[in-house]
Order: C-alpha cells, then structure tokens, then sequence
C-alpha cells in the first residue's frame, strides 16, 4: 500500500462527460512521481480530482490508509497535501516572507523555524524576503510557489507543470530544488510537459491516455520504452 | 506681516477645509477599495450605506439627548457612534447574506454585482428617507470652535482670521487614528494579511486553506466601521442630507480610483488629491495675491481659475485624466 | 405564434394596467403615463443597444437625455437679438479658438514622438487655452447674462419647429458619445460605469451653470409644442363638434339646455388635454415604432450577429478580424443618440427644460433598472421593461398609500406613526424599485422577457 493513492477514480467537471476513467496513481514519501501525457489526456483532471477540486464518481483517494474522497480541498490541505498551481501560484502583491507566511496560515504554532528551514532550501529567498514577489525573476517565483507550498510540512506535494514557460537554465535549477525537497522525505506528485527532463529526475512515471493509464513504470522504464519514446518523447 | 496674513488667509480657507473633506473622502474610499478588492465589484450603494450609518448615528445621538446623556465640550454624536457601528455591521452582514452572497457563490461577474450593488442602493435610500426623511438635519451638538477668526486676530493681531472648528480638528483626528489601526491590521496582523492574500490571489488563498466566509465577514466589518465614521464625521462637519451622501460617492470613487482602485493606501492619499485639487483650483486667489504683491500689480478679478459651481467636475476631470494616463491610478491599484 | 406568446401576453397585460388607470383614475392620467412610458421606451432602447447588443455599461444615460433637451431649447427658442449683438461675437470666437485649441493638441499628437515634454506641451496649450478663452468670453458671458435676466439672459435659439431637436439632439448626443467613447471605452466595465457616470455629471454641471447657453437653473419655460395648445382647441368648432359626437349618449340624456351646455364645456376641457396627450402619444409612437424596427432589422442583419459575437467573445472576435473597439464606439455613439432623441422628447412634452432636475437617480439608475427588468439584449424586452417600470414608479406612491392604510388600519389617523409612514409615501416607489431589481436579477437574471435570437 503506496503512502498517497488514487483509486480507480473516474470523473469529470460538472455534470459533463467523464474526462479520468478509472485512473489511478500512487506515489511514496520521499519519491518523485511524474504524470505525462498528450494534450487532454486529463492529466491535470487527475491532480485535480487527487485535491478534491472536482468531484469523483468512483474511486478512492486515500493518504496514509485513510479515505480523503469527501473531504473538500481545504480539509485535505490539513492532511498535509500541497498544489502548486501552474499559473498565479504567488501572491504576487506580498513579500516573500509574507508569501511564505500565508502558506503557513492553517498552523497555530509558531512558524519561524519553518520559514528558517525553506531560506536555507532557496537561499535566494532569504535575500529578497521583503522585497514583493510580483518584482522576483520567473524561477525565483517559482521557488517562492514552492516555499509557500512547502509551509504546511506537507507530506504530499503536487506540482502542476512547475516548469512551464521557463528558460532551460532555470529548468534545470527548478528540477535540483524538486529533488532537494524529495529529500526532505516528501512525497513529490508532478505533471509535466517537458516528459524527457522530468522522467530523468522521476523515480516512477505514469502515461495517462484519454484519461485512463496506458503506460506506468520507473523513469528509466519509460524513456528506454519505445512506444513511449515515439508517441511522447519524440523518438 | 502681509506675508504671514497669506499663509493664514490659505491655512483658512483652502488648508484646514481640504485636509478635512479629503479626510472624509478617504473613509469612503477605502470602503469602496476594499469591497473592490476583496468582494470584486464597485459598490455603487456606497453613499447611501454612510447615509444609513449616518442616520443610525443621529437616531442614538436624539435618544442619548433626549435622556440627558452628553459628552460636554464634545458632540454626543461621538457617543453613538460605537453603537451605530454595530447596528451597521449588522445591516452590512444582512445585505450581504441575502443579496451579495448567492451572487459571490455563483461566480457571477463583478458587472453583475454592481448591477445588484445598484438594487442595494436603491432600497437602502429609500429605508434612509423613510425613517428620517430627505431634508437637512444637523446634529453637532457641544463646542464648535476651537479658535474663532476673531480671537485669533485679537491674539496674534494678524488681519486675516483662522477659524478651526472642532469638527475639523475631530475629522482629522480620528480618520489619522483609524486609517493608522486599519493599516497596522492589514500588514501586521494574520487575519489582515490573509485578506490581503485573498485580495491578491483568491485561488492561492484557497489553497492555502484561508477562509473564505471568514475573510468576507471581516471586510463588511471593516466597511460598516468605514462608512458609519466616514458619514457621521462627514455630517457632524456639515449636515446631513441623504441626497447630498448619494452624491458624495461620486468624489468618493474618483479617489478611490485615482489612488489605484483595491489599494487602501491609495485611496487614503487619492482622497486627499481629490479635496486639495478641488479647493485649489475654485478658490478666488485675489486676496491672496493682494497680500503678497505690491500695491501697484494688485488683480482686479477674482484671479479664481475655475467657479465653484465645477467643484465636482473638477475631481471627475482629474479621475479621467488619471484613467486615461495612468488607469491603475496613480498609486498602483490591486495590491491592497 | 406561439413563440411570441409570452410577449404578446406581457404586452397585453401592460396596456390593460394603463386602462385601468384610465377607467379608475382618469384618462388624462393615463395617457401621460403612456407618453413617459413610451419616451422610458426609447431611452431603454438606446441603453439597451449599448449593453444588450454589445454588453457595454453606460452609465452616463443622464448627460444625454440632458443633451437632448439642451438640443431642444437651442432649436426652437427664437434668438435672442439683443444678447446676441452684446455678445455672441465673442463668443463665437471662443468656439473657433475651442476648435483650434483641438487642432493643436491634435497636431502634437500627431507630429511628435511620445515623451514627457509632449506631454506638458499638451498640458500648456489647454491651459493656456482654458486662460485665454476666459478672459475673452468673461465680458461678453456677462453682457449676455444681464439682457433682460428675468426673462431671457442667454443667447437663445434658431426659433425652428422643436421636433426638429429630435434629430439634433440625436446628433448633440452623438458627439458627446464619440468624445466618451473614445476617452473610455478602453476600460473595463465597471470603470467604465464609474466613467460614464462621473462624465454624465460633469456635461450636467456645464448646463447648469452655463447660463449664457441654457439660462442654467432660472430654466426655460414655454417651448413650443408641436401639437395644438389645450386653449385653443377649446374655442375650435370643430373640436367641440367631436366632442359633442363622441359624448352624444351621455349629452342626450340630459333634458335642460343650460345644464348639457355646462356638461359640454366640462367635457370640452377635459376633452382638449385629452387630445393633446394623445397627439403626443401619436408623435411618440412613430418614433419609437420606427426605432424598433431599425433595431430589429439591425439584431438580425450580419452587423447584428457580428456584434453579439463581439459580445460573448471579444478575443475570438479580434482574431477573427472584427475591430472591436471601432465597432464598440459605433455601437456606443448609436446607442446614446437614441437617448438623446428621449431626452429631447422628454423636453418636447414637458415644455420647459429644466438643468436642476437631471439626477443620476432617474435619469441613469432607474433607466438601468428598466433595461435589467425588461430583458437585456431584447428589443421587446427593453420596452416593456420602459413600461412596466415607468407604471410601478407612478403608482408606486398609490400602492403605498394603499397598503399603509391597510396594514395600519387599527391605529388612529393621527397616530405619530402613522402620520410618519403616509408623509413618508413618495420614498416607497426607490424601495419598490430596489426589490423589483434585486427580485428579478435574482430568479429572473435575464429579465421578463429574456433575450431569444432564432436563426433566419
């Protein structure tokens, strides 16, 4: 039994047609798992439907060997699951340190330590901690988006195509901070577009296919997978 | 001596009564900042939710009187308006139950809000000039000089007289201490930070497990206190006419506007912009210049660069101007 | 048919509510209600083309019916000699120097790269103008304004038939709308409400106190009708004659000749403001029989469906080559032409033209409230909603009347609250108002009679 599971979970928006079906994904702490696939092959719907931001027909999602499917995305934020959203994933009106603040906002206790803890993952942060996010580069956002996630000590963590529309450089320099947090024995759940890169830093990958799960295996299994490589990675 | 005469004769007449009006103007147009905000649309009922605060005041000032309760020097207003308040938040917290929220909930677009923000504005007018009426009432109870023109002149033997009434010196006072507790609040606090988060990101906050009801309860809390002070202060000053408060929102959005609508800060300093500008530029200067030229370039007009019957056109000029140059306004807007 | 159903119905409610006020209270009464809901018809219509067609907020409706009305004074006043020959040279050399001041700014604008200094080169010619133009029009503003001010103090007007002003104040309007328009467009929506409102505010500030142009607050009264006056009606033999043929039922039964001469000349009175009102209605009618369906060819011609795409989707619409913002400024110019024919219909009617009663509240708000209860984007729909709302904010004051009486039946007549409620009955037509649009907006968000396109 994996840490953090989605079983068999089928749904869509609304009242509208199905996007997953019967799609599942696990991850454990400490792991990096990457969802890939095509245009609309519903793999943000899966992250959704994890967060509880759509509502499940079937399935189970269940943290730790306890059923989360009813609760709203705010309660499972308590369980300890993070999003980092693809786009407006800052406040970007706030300084960092008050970023970083808000992403503690559910805890009661004293939170210094922690925001001590995410200066030392991103140092930059620490530099520019009273300076408005909205006058940070991309990647520092980026990492700002992280640190406000990584408040709550989450032990889920989920990124929505954390490296969308940044240059390669700062990629590369996003995908060492991902590994770093790995380390702190999160559990890291991504979808990913850049499918080369990400498999390269995945323990375990999953390509979903109109919504249902067509290929899983670890990172190396699928960029050495020839179906894969020429249906998704371009050859 | 002359020179002093046209300091005090511009401490008079354009000083003391902008840095008040612009006063007013601010409590009203961080009420209409943050309502943009946080709720995300223009509260066209702005005017008359003062207006009602205004009359709750005076309905408790009348009653305070009636029963003999007074604060001396001071005006009993001063006395009511702690329970006004709290009448208003309930009024606040009622309109938003059974009108704002259904449309909140379903996501309608702000145009739609403001179109329902016009249905509150109706209704609450017309509850306001049930209960008390459209005309004119003054409530300023208590001393209303602080110095009269003519002890000053006996005191300082200056020919120009400067007049400070204690609505004036009150105005000024309490919007400073407010304005200074609702800022500490909104960059100090954790409650005023996630409001500022959910102004800034409302998704993000979401997510961040902020919420929403309670952040929403909080800012019509904080518009009641807002518009409760803002309409009373404005009435104690002047009078209060319910017509005259529907009409106050017009320089009361321009502010808000001008200084970057759903930036607090701003609106506080756009209120002031407002009142300054609109003094400055309908003020007759002749006086002025009689003091501070010789004899022989004395004007003979009025030297006034627009009359005051355009005192409203002239905010509406600058909001605009400032719209058409700068439409964050001047001060950089939605960063509350 | 069918499908029609609803409005047919709607409509047929509407005109027997009218009826009955003509069978319970009087026709008089009636009929002027019937021309204020035709003339809230047409202003609906234009706040209507502008929102329904093209979802633009315009809360400025105020300064064109206002612009209207100052269209229907200028045309049908007769000049002024006098003022004119004090000073109307002067001040015609204001409006060249207005021109050329425009011309200028233009020309910068034009000629020089965007920097800081164009931009206080721009500042100084308007100042620079502003100053000028004062000190040349002081004197003769003056002169103007002490030419007989009882009576007349300003310039006057051409002295030509008012239903002229209808087609001016549709082309006063129209250039206010352009000005507007292209300053504010640009913004989104609710700037944009805000906007519109505060210059509909500034045009009337400008009228008010412009005296030399508009006689400001001392009014104008006595326009010229376009239909025959009520006193001389009754000295026409041919009007009693009709009077007499339609009352003849009435007449015969009375048996002594004094007492069926009184009855006639009663009936004659009456009979004349009757007349009159109805000649109005007739005016009306044209116009807004006319307007509908140029609108409702418009709706369902390619320009009407090219416009409710930019609507539902301006990008797509941009990228499919429409040009928007030219297309929002035509429809916005369009739109405020026809309420401005409103405002100077209203003036028509009324007589007289009055700066100091255009108020945002009925001349904006309530319009508003006609266009949301009626159906946006609905032709049918705005005017019915003209009607409708126009009825309830006559008869609100009734109904109240009524339903205090009813609720406070137990308490004596001079109770102090009771006395406090019936003092307090005009203020209950805002309070029905406000439920009206809060209770539609919320069951029914898009009106009484909703926006229905079939395809042609």
């Amino acid at each position: 039994m994996a840490f953090f599971e989605g079983l068999k979970m089928t749904g869509g928006y609304g009242t509208g047609p199905d996007i997953i079906n019967s799609c599942s994904v696990d991850v454990n702490r400490g792991e990096i798992v990457s969802i890939l696939g095509p245009n609309g092959a519903g793999k943000s719907t899966a992250m959704k439907a994890l967060l509880g931001l759509i509502n499940l027909k079937s399935g189970a999602v269940v943290i730790n060997g306890k059923d989360i499917s009813k609760l709203s995305p705010q309660d499972r934020v308590r369980e300890g699951i993070s999003f980092v959203p693809q786009t407006k994933n800052v406040f970007t009106g706030m300084s960092v340190e008050e970023n970083l603040e808000m992403g503690a906002y559910l805890r009661d206790d004293d939170y210094q330590n922690i925001i001590e803890e995410i200066y030392e993952l991103f140092p930059i942060l620490r530099e520019k901690r009273n300076q408005l996010v909205g006058e940070l580069s991309g990647g520092q956002r980026q990492q700002v988006a992280l640190g406000r996630a990584l408040m709550i000590k989450p032990s889920v963590l989920m990124l929505d195509e954390p490296t969308a529309g940044v240059s390669p450089i700062v990629m590369d320099e996003l995908f060492d901070h991902i590994i770093k947090v790995k380390r702190t024995n999160v559990a890291i759940l991504m979808v990913e577009q850049n499918a080369k890169q990400a498999l390269n830093i995945s323990d375990r990958g999953y390509v979903l296919v109109t919504g249902e799960n067509k290929y899983s295996g670890t990172g190396q299994e699928l960029l050495n997978d020839p179906r894969v490589r020429s249906s998704f990675l371009g050859g | 001596m002359d020179f002093l005469n046209a300091i005090i004769l511009l401490l008079n007449y354009i000083f003391v009564p902008a840095l008040t009006y612009g006063s007013q103007l601010a409590l009203g147009a961080i009420f209409v900042t943050l309502i943009y905000g946080i709720l995300r649309f223009a509260n066209f009922a702005t005017g008359d939710m003062m207006a009602f605060g205004t009359m709750v005041t005076i309905l408790i000032t009348w009653y305070f009187q009636s029963i003999g309760i007074s604060l001396g020097v001071l005006p009993t207003a001063l006395l009511a308006i702690p329970f006004a308040i709290i009448f208003m938040i309930g009024y606040m917290l009622f309109i938003d139950k059974f009108v704002f929220r259904y449309y909140r909930v379903n996501k309608s677009p702000p145009v739609q809000l403001a179109m329902v923000s016009i249905g509150v504005m109706f209704v609450t007018q017309a509850v306001v000039r049930i209960i008390i009426g459209p005309s004119d009432r003054r409530f300023f109870d208590g001393e209303r000089f602080i110095i009269k023109a003519g002890e000053f002149k006996e005191m300082t033997g200056l020919n120009e007289g400067l007049a400070i009434k204690s609505s004036q010196v009150m105005t000024i006072f309490i919007t400073l201490v407010l304005v200074s507790i609702l800022f500490w609040f909104l960059n100090k606090t954790k409650t005023g930070k996630s409001m500022r988060a959910y102004s800034d990101n409302e998704d993000l906050a979401l997510l961040s497990g902020i919420d929403p009801k309670r952040v929403v309860m909080i800012t019509w809390i904080i518009a009641g206190i807002l518009a409760t002070i803002g309409g009373a202060l404005y009435g104690l000053d002047k009078s209060f006419k319910p017509f005259t408060y529907f009409n106050n929102m017009l320089p009361i959005f321009a502010a808000a506007i001008v200084g970057g609508i759903g930036n607090p800060f701003g609106a506080f300093l756009g209120g002031y912009v407002i009142a300054f500008s609109e003094i400055f530029l309908t003020y007759a200067y002749k006086k002025f210049f009689m003091y501070v030229l010789p004899a022989s370039m004395e004007p003979e007009t009025l030297i006034q660069l627009l009359s005051t019957d355009y005192k409203f056109a002239v905010s509406f000029s600058i909001l605009v101007i400032v719209l058409l140059y700068r439409p964050n306004g001047i001060f950089k807007g939605k960063v509350l | 048919m069918r499908k029609h159903l609803n409005v047919i119905i709607a409509y047929a409610i509407m005109l027997g509510l009218i009826v009955l006020v003509g069978i319970f209270q009087s026709w008089n009464v009636a009929l002027s209600i019937f021309n204020m809901c035709l003339i809230s018809a047409v202003m609906t219509m234009g706040a209507n083309i502008q929102w329904g067609y093209a979802g633009l907020i315009n809360f400025g409706l105020m300064g064109y019916a206002a612009l209207g009305g100052l269209a229907a004074v200028l045309i049908s006043v007769d000049p002024v000699q006098e003022a004119w020959v004090a000073g109307g040279f002067n001040i015609l050399m204001c409006l060249c120097l207005i021109v050329v001041m425009v011309f200028a700014v233009r020309f910068v604008l034009k000629n020089f790269e965007k920097s800081k200094i164009r931009t206080y080169g721009i500042a100084a010619i308007i100042i620079a103008g502003i100053v000028i133009i004062r000190i040349t029009s002081e004197p003769s503003i003056e002169a103007i304004e002490s030419v007989n001010p009882a009576t007349t103090g300003f310039l006057g007007g051409l002295g030509l038939p008012i239903v002229f002003s209808w087609i001016v104040g549709a082309f006063f309007a129209a250039g206010l709308a352009f000005i507007v328009g292209k300053v504010a467009l640009g913004l989104r929506a609710d700037y944009l409400a805000i906007a519109t409102l505060l210059i509909s505010e500034i045009v009337i500030a400008i009228i008010k106190h412009e005296d030399w142009l508009t006689r400001g607050v001392k009014n104008v009264i006595g326009l010229d009708r376009p239909v025959p006056y009520e006193v001389e009606l009754q000295t026409k033999e041919w009007f009693i004659n009709l009077v007499a043929k339609f009352n003849s039922g009435k007449l015969d039964l009375m048996t002594s000749i004094a007492d069926k001469q009184a009855a006639l000349n009663q009936l004659v009175i009456e009979g004349s403001s009757v007349f009159v009102k109805l000649c109005y209605s007739g005016l009306f009618l044209i116009v807004v029989v006319v307007l509908l369906i140029i609108t409702q060819k418009a709706l369902y011609s390619p320009w009407g469906r090219m416009m409710r795409a930019i609507r539902d989707n301006e990008e797509a619409a941009n990228a499919m080559g429409k040009n928007v913002v030219k297309q929002h400024l035509l429809i916005f110019i369009l739109g405020s032409a026809i309420v401005g024919i409103a405002g100077a219909m209203l003036v028509t009617q009324d007589g007289l033209f009055t700066p100091g009663s255009y108020r945002p509240m009925r001349y904006t708000f309530l319009i508003w409230v006609m266009v949301i209860v009626g159906g946006s984007g609905n032709n049918f729909g705005a005017i019915l909603g003209g009607f409708a709302v126009w009825f309830l904010w006559i008869e609100a004051a009734p109904i109240a009347f009524f339903l205090i009486n009813l609720f406070t039946a137990g308490l004596a007549d001079t109770h102090a609250f009771k006395i406090h409620l019936i003092e307090s009955v005009p203020y209950f037509r805002y309070l029905m108002m406000g439920m009206g649009l809060l209770l539609i907006m919320r069951y029914r968000p898009k009106g009484i009679l909703p926006e229905k396109i079939e395809i042609k």
